[in-house]
C-alpha cells in the first residue's frame, strides 16, 4: 500500500534577528495507511516544527525552504493557501500542543463542533448535532459533556475533546502534539489506548510527537528519533527498542528511568544540543557522542536503510551491535564532552 | 537507632473557599491536605507521588513551613516547626531547603547567578562578605557548573534548564541543609538531562547524608531515588512503606491502578488492564468514607461510610484500605 504521506527532503527555516536557523533539515519519512508514527525527540528538535509544516501552519517567519510533502499524490509543499485549505482539517487534522486550552471558554463544547461542522464541513446543523454526537462516541467521551463548557471538563475530557474536534471532517491522518503531556497517568492511559482504537476503527494514520519514549513504547508502531532537526534512526518501535542504531537514541535509552524493570545507574547524555543557527559541520551529535571519530566531525551522515524499513544517520552504523554494548558503560557518556 | 529527623502527624491543611455563595452556604473549604502521618528517618530519601491535585506540593510546603498547617504538627529533629518564630524560625529554614519545579522562575531573572547564590548567605550571615564569593564558586563547582567563574555573571536566561537547576541545587546546599525538598525537580527537563541532575543530587545528598524528599508524580523517578515511597491520593495517604516493596507488591487499589497506568519504556511490555474509571474526585466539603471509593474496583459498602485507617501489611508497609482490616 503506499504510503498516506511521503515527507521527502524537507528543510524548514526560521529567520531570526540573528541569522536563519533551520530546524528541520533534510528529513525524509513515509507515514503508512492505519499506522502511529512516533516523532521522538528533546526540545528544539524540529519535532513540532515538522508537524506544522505538514499541515502548512508555520508561523509568519517560518518557510518550507525546501522538499516535498506528497500526500495523496500531490505536493502540499507546492499548494498555494487556498488550495492547501481544501487538505487542512478536512485531509489532514492538527492536535495542537496544549490543545485542552484550545477551546473557547465561552461556547458550549456541542456548539464549537457544530460551528466546525457547518462552517468548514458544510454540513446542516441537524447532521452536524448528530456528527458531534459520534464524534464524542469515538474518542469516549461522555454525550451529555457537549452542553458543557470548557471549563466545566476535566484535563482529560478536554483532551478528548480537541482530538474529536480534529477527526470532525473524517481526516485520513492526524497529526497529535504532545496529546497527553498535561494529563495524569491514568487518563493518559485511557487516552492513549483510545487513539489506537480508532487507527483501526477509523483507518486513520497518527504522527504521534512527544518527547516520551515511554509513549512512544506503548502506542506507536513506527518511530522516528528526531535531534538536533535531523531524523536519526527509524525503525518499528520494537526494532529500535531492541537494538537502538544511532548513539543518540542508545543514549536517550540509557537515560530514561524503567519502573519495571529500574536500572542501577541512569546514563545522561552530557552537552546540549547545538545551536541551529550555526550547527557543527559533521554530524550534529558528535559533540555529545562518545562513539564519534574524526569523520563524524566533518561530513554529516546521510539517512541510510540498513535493513528493509531500518534507517540511521550514522557513519558507524555498520557497527552499532558493538557500540550499543559500550553504550551500556556509563564512563564512555562522561569523557564524550571535554 | 536516632530519632526520625522528620515526623509528620495528623497534618490537616484546608483552604476555605471565599466564593460569596459558598461562604453564605456555610464553611466550605478545599481538603489540600487530609490527615497525614509519617516519619522520615535522618538520611533517608522520601518519594511522595500521586496525580495533580492530590495535595503532594501543599504538603511540600508545609514541611517547609511555606504554609502553615490547619491541624496537627511537624516535629523537626524533634521540634514543633508550627511554634517557631523569629530567630529559630530563620535557623529551621536554613536546615531546611527547598528546590522548585520551574527553574526559570525560582531564579530572579534580573540578578547574575552570583548575586542570586550570595543572598541566602547574606540572610543567613554566613561567612564574611570576602568569602562568601568563594562558597559561590566551590557550591557551583559541586554541581558541575565549571568553570564556576563563567556562570557567576551570567543572568538565568543565558542558561539552559538544566543548568540553572543545578543553580538551584547550589543554591539550596550553600547554606549546609541538614533537609532538602525537590518539587519535580527535573520534569521541566529534557530526558537526556534529566538523569545527569537526579545523579547529582543522589550523590551529593548520600555524601551530605541529606535527608530528601522528592515531591514527583512520576513513579520510574521516585523507584530510582527514593528508599521509602508515600502514595497520596486526595489529601491522604493511601499507601506508604519501602519503595521496592510498594512498587513491586503494591496493596492499596489506587497504587496498583497508578502502576498499571504509568508508561512503561519498552514495547514488548503489557500493562495489566485497567478498570477504574477516569472520575475526577473532589475535595470540597466533608470527607466520609475512603477517599478512593467511587474510582475503585473493590470498593465495598464499608468503604462508602468508613475511612479505612492505616494497615500494616509488610514490613514496614502500610496500606489505608478496608481490603486489609
Amino acid at each position: 500500500m503506499p504510503p498516506v504521506l511521503a515527507v521527502q527532503d524537507l528543510t524548514v527555516e526560521y529567520r531570526l534577528g540573528r541569522g536563519t536557523r533551520r530546524a528541520v533539515e533534510g528529513v525524509t519519512l513515509e507515514v503508512r495507511p492505519g499506522e502511529i508514527l512516533g516523532l521522538v525527540g528533546e526540545s528544539g528538535c524540529g519535532k513540532t516544527t515538522l508537524g506544522r509544516a505538514i499541515i502548512r501552519v508555520l508561523p509568519r517567519n517560518a518557510r518550507i525552504a525546501g522538499g516535498r510533502l506528497l500526500f495523496e499524490g500531490v505536493d502540499l509543499a507546492a499548494l498555494g493557501e487556498a488550495q492547501m485549505r481544501e487538505y487542512r482539517w478536512r485531509k489532514i487534522a492538527m492536535v495542537p500542543q496544549a490543545s485542552m486550552d484550545s477551546l473557547d471558554p465561552v461556547y458550549r463544547l456541542g456548539d464549537q463542533f457544530v460551528e466546525v461542522l457547518t462552517v468548514t464541513g458544510g454540513l446542516s446543523r441537524a447532521a452536524a448535532r448528530e456528527r458531534a454526537v459520534a464524534l464524542c462516541d469515538y474518542v469516549g467521551l461522555d454525550r451529555q459533556r457537549l452542553v458543557s463548557f470548557p471549563h466545566e471538563l476535566s484535563g482529560g475530557m478536554r483532551q478528548r475533546a480537541a482530538i474529536a474536534m480534529a477527526l470532525a471532517l473524517h481526516p485520513r491522518l492526524v497529526l497529535a502534539d504532545e496529546p497527553v503531556t498535561a494529563l495524569d497517568v491514568v487518563v493518559q492511559h485511557h487516552v492513549l489506548r483510545r487513539l489506537r482504537g480508532l487507527t483501526g476503527e477509523l483507518g486513520l494514520s497518527v504522527v504521534l510527537i512527544t518527547h516520551d519514549i515511554s509513549v512512544i513504547a506503548q502506542t506507536c508502531d513506527r518511530m522516528a528519533v528526531m535531534y538536533a532537526g535531523t531524523i536519526v534512526e527509524i525503525g518499528t518501535t520494537a526494532e529500535v527498542f531492541a537494538g537502538p542504531a544511532h548513539p543518540y537514541t542508545m543514549g536517550l535509552q540509557n537515560s530514561f528511568p524503567n519502573l519495571v524493570r529500574p536500572q542501577e545507574t541512569l546514563i545522561p547524555i552530557e552537552g546540549s544540543p547545538p545551536d541551529l543557527i550555526d550547527p557543527p559541520p559533521g554530524c550534529r551529535f558528535a559533540p555529545r557522542c562518545p562513539f564519534a571519530v574524526d569523520r563524524c566531525r566533518v561530513e554529516p551522515p546521510a539517512l541510510r536503510e540498513l535493513a528493509p524499513g531500518r534507517w540511521t544517520a550514522c557513519h558507524r552504523a555498520e557497527e552499532a551491535a558493538d557500540l550499543r554494548a559500550q553504550s551500556k558503560d556509563a564512563r564512555r557518556w562522561r569523557v564524550a564532552v571535554s | 537507632m536516632t530519632a526520625p529527623l522528620l515526623e509528620v502527624d495528623g497534618l490537616r491543611k484546608y483552604f476555605p473557599l471565599r466564593h460569596a455563595f459558598w461562604s453564605r452556604a456555610g464553611g466550605h473549604y478545599v481538603r489540600g491536605v487530609d490527615g497525614v502521618s509519617f516519619a522520615v528517618p535522618r538520611g533517608s530519601s522520601l518519594g511522595i507521588a500521586g496525580e495533580s491535585g492530590c495535595g503532594k506540593t501543599t504538603l511540600a510546603r508545609l514541611l517547609v513551613r511555606l504554609l502553615t498547617a490547619t491541624e496537627g504538627s511537624i516535629r523537626f529533629d524533634g521540634v514543633d516547626v508550627g511554634t517557631l518564630a523569629g530567630a529559630r524560625l530563620l535557623a529551621f529554614r536554613r536546615q531546611a531547603q527547598m528546590m522548585f519545579q520551574n527553574p526559570y522562575e525560582a531564579i530572579n531573572p534580573r540578578f547574575t547567578i552570583g548575586r542570586a547564590l550570595l543572598e541566602p548567605l547574606s540572610i543567613h550571615r554566613i561567612g564574611t562578605p570576602d568569602d562568601r564569593m568563594d562558597r559561590v564558586t566551590a557550591a557551583l563547582a559541586q554541581v558541575q557548573l565549571s568553570p564556576p567563574g563563567t556562570f557567576v555573571d551570567a543572568f538565568p536566561h543565558q542558561l539552559s534548564g538544566g543548568q540553572l537547576q543545578r543553580v538551584g541545587l547550589a543554591r539550596a546546599l550553600l547554606v549546609d541543609p541538614i533537609f532538602l525538598i525537590a518539587d519535580e525537580p527535573v520534569s521541566m527537563l529534557d530526558v537526556s538531562i534529566r538523569a545527569g541532575i537526579l545523579n547529582l543530587m543522589k550523590e551529593i545528598t548520600r555524601t551530605r547524608r541529606l535527608t530528601t524528599v522528592y515531591i514527583s508524580h512520576d513513579l520510574a523517578l521516585v523507584r530510582y531515588v527514593c528508599d521509602t515511597t508515600l502514595i497520596m491520593y486526595l489529601g491522604t495517604v493511601a499507601e506508604i512503606g519501602p519503595t521496592p516493596e510498594v512498587l513491586t507488591r503494591a496493596k492499596h487499589p489506587y497504587t496498583r491502578l497508578l502502576l498499571a497506568a504509568a508508561p512503561v519504556p519498552d514495547p514488548a511490555y503489557r500493562p495489566p488492564e485497567i478498570a477504574s474509571t477516569e472520575l475526577v474526585p473532589t475535595a470540597i466539603g466533608p470527607a466520609r468514607g475512603c477517599p478512593f471509593v467511587d474510582r475503585c474496583p473493590e470498593a465495598m459498602p464499608v468503604c462508602r461510610t468508613t475511612a479505612p485507617p492505616a494497615m500494616l501489611v509488610g514490613p514496614g508497609h502500610h496500606a489505608a484500605c478496608h481490603l486489609y482490616v
